[in-house]
Parts: C-alpha cells; structure tokens; sequence
C-alpha cells in the first residue's frame, strides 16, 4: 500500500465520520430539530475534524522525522568503521544505501556490507510504514469513537468548527507574513555584512560605480568602487522617461475609456490594453534593444544628435508602454467609481463633457489617479529586462536620457551572474541595492495604498 | 390714458395666467424598446410652482429630465413630440445643450455636491458660464446665491471648506444655491426633500416659495402635502401618462379623474 492510498482512506474516513456525527445529531435531537445547538451539518464537520485532524498530524510528522530516524538506525547498524567516517563522506555512504535500497545506480562497487546495509534500511522503511498505517488509521477511528461520544444536542458544534477553520486561516497567513520576513530578514542580514567592508556613506553618496573586485593581488582595480548613486540616477532617469510616456497615454485612454468610448468599444478595448500588462517583459527587452533603439540611434544620426545605441530613452519608452496598462487601467477603475450623481451634478449647471471631465471628475478622482501612478512607478523601478537589453551596463553619471546608463535591477543582476564568492563585498552589494530597491518600493506602494484608501473613503 | 389702461390690464391678465415658460406637446420618451412616457402635454408658467405627482415609475423624472435634456447622457433614451423654451424647441439642432442647462437648472434628488470647497461648488456655475466678469463679482453672485437658498449664515465663516463636509439638509441647500448661481429660469427639482428631516423639509419648502418671485419652478413629490403647501399648479402621473392637470386647490380638493382620486386619498400608490 502506498501512502496515497493512505490519504484516500482517511478521507473516507473522515466522510464516514461526517455522515456518523450528522445522523448522531440527529438522533440526540429526536423529534424537534430545535433542540440541537447548531446545524446536523456543523455536528459532521465536528466529527469529521476529530477523525481527520489528529491522525493528519501524526502522519506528516511521521513523514518528517521517519528519515532521520531510519538513517540514524541504519548507521548504527554499519561497522565500527565506517561510522566513524568524517560527515561528508558518511553522507555519500548513506546516499548510496539509499540509492541500492530504492534500486538505483550506485557510486561504488556493491560490497556485501553495503548490501547488507541497504537491506537493513528496506526493512526499517517498511516496518515504519506499516506502523504508520496502523498508528494513522488507528488514531482516526479513536478520534472518531472519543468525538462521537461528545455529541449530544447542546454540543456546540458550530463554534468549535469555526474556531478550527479560524486557526487553518491564521496558520495560512502566518506562513506568508513569515515567508516575506525571512525574505527581509535575509536581505537586512546580508546587506549588513556589506556595510561591513563598504560604509553606508561611501555606498549611499560615491559617485563611482565599478564593482570588480581583483581575484588576484596583482591585478590593478583591486578594491572596487561602490558609490551608487550612479545607479540612483539611472533608475530616476529610466523612471522618469517611463512615467512621461505612461502619464498621458494611460490616462488620457482610461478618460476616453470611461467618458466617451461607446460601451461595446469599451468591453473590447480594455480587454486589449490589459493584454499588453501579460506580455514578459523580455519581449519588450527585444523590442527596446532591438527596433526602438536603433530607430534613436539613426533618427538622431540623421538630425545630427548623437544617440548611443543602448540609450536610456530606448528604455524609458519601452517600459512606458509597458506599464500604460497599470495607469490606464487603475485610472479607469477610479473615473469609474466617480459617482454617476457628479456628473449630474456639473452636467445640470450646463457643463459640456469635457468641463465635466477636466474640473470634476479629475479632481474628484485624483487621488486613486496618483495612487495608480505611484504604483506604475515602483514597478517600473523594479523593471529588469527591458533596462538590461536596451539601456546598457555602463555605469554613467548622467542624466542625459541620450546616453547608456545603468540602474540599480540591472547591477543587481550582473553582479551575480556567473560564479561567485558569496562574502565579497562585490556579491553582497547586490544585497544593499536590492535593500535600497526594497525600501523604495516599499515607501511608494505604502504611499499609493494610503492615497487610494483616503480616496474611497469620501464616497463612503 | 384708455390704452394705458388696457395695457396695464393685459399686464395684469398675464400675471394671472402668464406666457408659459416651458410648452410641452405631446412628449413621449422612449428607454430603448420600452415607453416610459406616452403624449404628455403640459405648460409650466413662470413665477409658479409646479408639482409632479404620481406612484414610483410612472415617469415623473423621466418627464423632469427631458426638460433640460439630461436623458441625453442616458444611452438608448429617444424623446418625441414638441418641447418649446419661449417657442423654441430645446431638442432642435439649433438649440445647444449647454445654453439650454445654463436656462434650465436642476437639483437632484440626492444632494451631490463636488468634492470641491463651498464656495468653488456655488462658482463652479458661473465659471463655466463666465457669467462673473471678476473676482469680485464672483464672490458676490456665490454670497447672493448661498443668501437666496437660505444658506449663507450657516456656512459663512467656513467658504473654503469642503462641500460634502456639510449635513444632508445644508448639503442640499447648498445644491439650490449651485442652480440658482447660474440664474436659470427655470429650476426642476427631483424629489429635493427626500432625504431631508421635517425641518430641513420646511426650510427648503420656504426657500421654493421666495424662489418663485424670480423663476419658474418644476418639483417632483411624493408628498401630497408637500405638492398642496408649495404648489400652484399639480400634475399627475400614472403609468407614464399625465392624467390630470390643474390648479392644485381644484386637484385636491375636486378632482376630476377617478385615479386622480384614488391617489390623492392614498387608494393605490
Ligand atoms: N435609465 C433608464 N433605463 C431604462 N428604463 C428606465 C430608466 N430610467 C427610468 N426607466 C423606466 O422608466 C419608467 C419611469 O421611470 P422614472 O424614473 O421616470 O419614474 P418616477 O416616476 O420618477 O419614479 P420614482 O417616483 O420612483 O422616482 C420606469 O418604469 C423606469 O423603470
Ligand atoms: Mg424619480
């Protein structure tokens, strides 16, 4: 039997249990339904939990902890020896009893010894398995018996359920808030190991970015330089451009969305627009590095500008179009939930649609607007793809949009690509950056969240 | 000195019976497939009150609204038959829509002031409009009309702030003074009291008697006694026709329709 059909059997089990509780319910209720506490389905739940839960227990940390103790187990079986090997080598030892065990192909010849062992090991799993069928099935049907004998007419069921659903949700939530933590924590904890061998300032205000470090000591550049602000510069540059195309086109398509696009136009042209907010970013890399960048570079050959083909502009409006979706689509949500009672209003005083459009229901909604920009906005600081194919690598210090500049993503990136010592500063300064990224986003998006909550408050 | 006379009778024939304002013939409109009013044909005189009474759905709104042309912003609405604003039909090509609501002022059922401060909700009006030549001539139309609606002493040391800020019967007060900023000449009002406490009611109730002096006044009720305190004149609908129309002593004191009856001595509502 395999653990599956295990599962199985606790769930039949337990749906056995429900039918059990429902009818024991009813029973203990006799004539008049009234008298049970809460709905006959509630006592099912209640009975199917008690078969259920504990026996579920058991069996995940069965499985947990079955490994480590059969290893154990089986180690203590092996010569004198051998168990006295340093840890790693046990360590492959043990790999390849397992490997015999479950019939795969194994790093050495086949001693009797190690046979021997890797049947030692087949027998202990199979003994633990076999208890564990026992112990599971055993533990469901006590449940079941312990938790049938508590149902009576004023058992309160529904309460109890709804305490044991509760603490499913807090346990869900729990491991997300704790998964972004660790992230956090991670983050904090390597960027301060960073700090460690860069101070905060030379990192925060340097004005020099080049981060190879010498893998020998007689290489010139040994130290590296890491003053980021270079980097600050080129995402607020990247940013900027991205905002100055997504700005007007996004909003003026959500005004022509919500206010004037007849309602079948609508159901098809937002359907599109939001296309665009699906398509990976490495195709509009493509797109960026590939036909908007050369089009600069030759446009501004031909009117005498000088355009590097990897140009900060090419970047800035290929990530603009990117996310026209997120400000086009925010913004008509926004100008949506303008009451329709406003337009009346200014529409009654002899307001023509634009009047309307322009000193009512802008302003009106201009907070979820923003919130919808600010959001746009971390995630263009966020963007990777595009600014890697189609803005360059170099770390320039300019702020001219005509230029190749580099941002803080894209150094991120490089900086781990390939084979890397992890306690260099070179590799933990992706750590800062991704620090300083963070709490940027984290600034903007609280921000946005803030002005977008205001925002539904004064309709409520 | 006969002529004279006679002029100054016919004055005062048409003080008792004006020109109308508004003449409408044969009104039906249409929401898509479905009719929701059928040949409605009603004046509306200026310096008068006029009621619009009847059970929920039998049109009055959508008979308020064809006359400042609001259905137009509702999709699939279609109205047929004459219109005439001082003789002129409002639904032709000549007529432009912003002038006719500028004229044709509207207060809401639900008091819907900007998010804007007080006095920017009462000058948004005459902004559009540019009826105020300056700055302070703005600020006096903005008191006038705040004055007018009854409204001014409550509200006058707090102008800047926000108009959604105040309670639902200054709220509406505030709506009047934005309608009649403009200087229409015409005011409809949806149900204007709907939402309001009895004393809130009395106080626009007053409001729509002094408005009378300078306008003409369109206001749809569903309350009996409100249409018989404001009122001169009563219309009253059902099933989207107009039944009955008259003076609003003789509609309920005598009526002539048997629904017309029914209604008012709350037979059916
Ligand atoms: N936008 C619309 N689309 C379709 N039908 C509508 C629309 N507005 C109103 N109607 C219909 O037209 C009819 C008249 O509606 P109207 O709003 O004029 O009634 P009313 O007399 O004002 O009612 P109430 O006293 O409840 O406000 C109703 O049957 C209504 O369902
Ligand atoms: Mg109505």
């Amino acid at each position: 039997m395999s653990l599956s059909t295990l599962l199985l059997a606790l769930l039949v089990l337990s749906s056995l249990a429900f039918y059990l509780g429902r009818k024991k319910a009813l029973s203990a209720a006799g004539s008049n339904l009234r008298t049970l506490h809460s709905l006959p389905n509630y006592y099912g739940y209640y009975l199917a939990l008690w078969a259920g839960i504990p026996a579920l227990a058991v069996f995940t940390l069965w499985l947990v902890l079955e490994p480590q103790i059969v290893q154990s187990l089986v180690v203590g079986g092996l010569p004198e020896a051998q168990r006295n090997l340093s840890p790693g080598r046990l360590g492959l030892l043990i790999n390849d009893i397992r490997n015999l065990a479950s019939g795969n192909i194994v790093s050495r010849e086949v001693a009797p010894g190690l046979q021997e062992a890797a049947d030692h090991y087949v027998r202990l799993r199979d003994t633990s398995r076999i208890a564990l069928f026992v112990a599971v099935l055993a533990l469901a049907v006590a449940g079941l018996t312990f938790g049938r004998q508590r149902i009576r007419a004023n058992l309160r069921a529904r309460n109890q359920v709804e305490t044991v659903l509760k603490a499913f949700l807090i346990v869900g939530s729990t491991v997300a808030v704790l998964t972004t933590a660790g992230i956090v924590f991670s983050l904090v904890f390597e960027a301060g190991r960073f700090f460690v061998a860069v101070s905060p300032a030379e990192f925060l205000f340097g004005t020099e970015w080049s981060p190879q470090i010498a893998l020998r000591k007689d290489q010139v550049g040994a130290q590296g330089a890491f003053g980021a602000v270079p980097l600050f510069a080129g995402t607020l540059l990247i940013s900027v451009i991205a905002m100055c195309v997504a700005m007007p086109v996004g909003l003026m398509s959500a005004i022509y969305m919500a206010e004037y696009a007849p309602p079948k136009l609508r159901t098809v042209i937002k359907p599109i627009l939001e296309i665009l907010a699906g398509i990976p970013t490495v195709v509009y890399g493509f797109f960026a590095a590939l036909t908007v960048a050369p089009f600069f570079r030759d446009t501004g050959a031909a009117v005498g500008l000088t355009i590097s083909s990897e140009s900060a502009l090419a970047a800035g409006i290929v990530m603009g179009i990117m996310i026209i979706p997120f400000v086009s689509s925010l913004s008509d949500d926004v100008i949506n939930a303008v009451p329709r009672a406003m337009r009346e209003g200014s529409y009654g005083l002899g307001a023509t649609q634009s009047e309307t459009i322009r000193k009512v229901i802008i302003p009106a909604a201009l907070p979820g607007i923003v919130g919808g920009f600010l959001l746009a906005i971390s995630r263009a600081i966020g963007e990777t793809m595009i600014v890697v194919m189609a803005a360059g690598l170099t770390a320039n210090m300019t702020i001219n949009p005509f230029h190749a500049v580099t941002t803080i993503t894209v150094q991120i990136v490089t900086l781990l690509i390939g084979d890397q010592e992890f306690d260099s500063p070179k590799t933990l300064a992706a750590f800062a950056l991704g620090l300083v990224l963070f709490l940027i986003t984290l600034v903007l998006n609280i921000g946005a969240l803030r002005i977008v909550k205001k925002y539904r408050e004064q309709y409520e | 000195m006969i002529a004279m006379q006679a002029t100054t009778g016919r004055a005062t024939d048409a003080a008792a019976s004006p020109v109308p304002a508004f003449m409408t013939r044969d009104v039906c409109v249409f929401y898509g497939q479905k009719q929701a009013l059928t040949n409605v044909s009603l004046d509306i005189h200026r310096n008068q009150v006029t009621s619009l009474i009847g059970p929920s759905g039998c049109g009055k709104s959508t008979y308020l609204r064809c006359l400042n042309r609001m259905n137009d912003i509702i999709d699939g609405c279609r109205v047929t038959g004459s219109i005439l604003l001082d003789g002129q039909d409002i639904y032709s090509g000549s007529m432009d829509v912003v002038h006719l609501r500028a004229r044709v002022g509207m207060v809401f059922q639900k008091p819907n002031p900007f998010p804007k401060s007080i006095f920017e909700n009462v000058a948004y009006g005459p902004r559009i409009h540019g009826i105020a030549k300056d700055k302070t001539e703005l600020e006096a139309i903005v008191h006038n009309s705040l004055e007018k609606a009854g409204l001014l002493a409550e509200v006058k040391d707090r102008m800047d702030q926000p108009g959604t800020g105040l309670s639902g019967g200054q709220q509406q007060r505030l709506c009047i003074a934005r309608a009649i900023a403009v200087q229409p000449e015409v005011i409809l009002m949806d149900e204007p009291c709907s939402a309001l406490d009895p004393i809130a009611t009395a106080r626009i109730e007053e409001l729509i008697d002094e408005l009378r002096e300078h306008f003409a006044i369109v206001i749809v009720t569903h309350s009996m006694q409100q249409a018989a305190r404001v009122s001169q004149r009563t219309g009253f609908f059902h099933l989207g026709i107009l039944v009955e129309t008259g003076d609003t002593e003789q509609i309920f004191t005598n009526p002539r329709d048997k629904r017309t009856q029914d209604y008012i001595t709350g037979r059916f509502g």
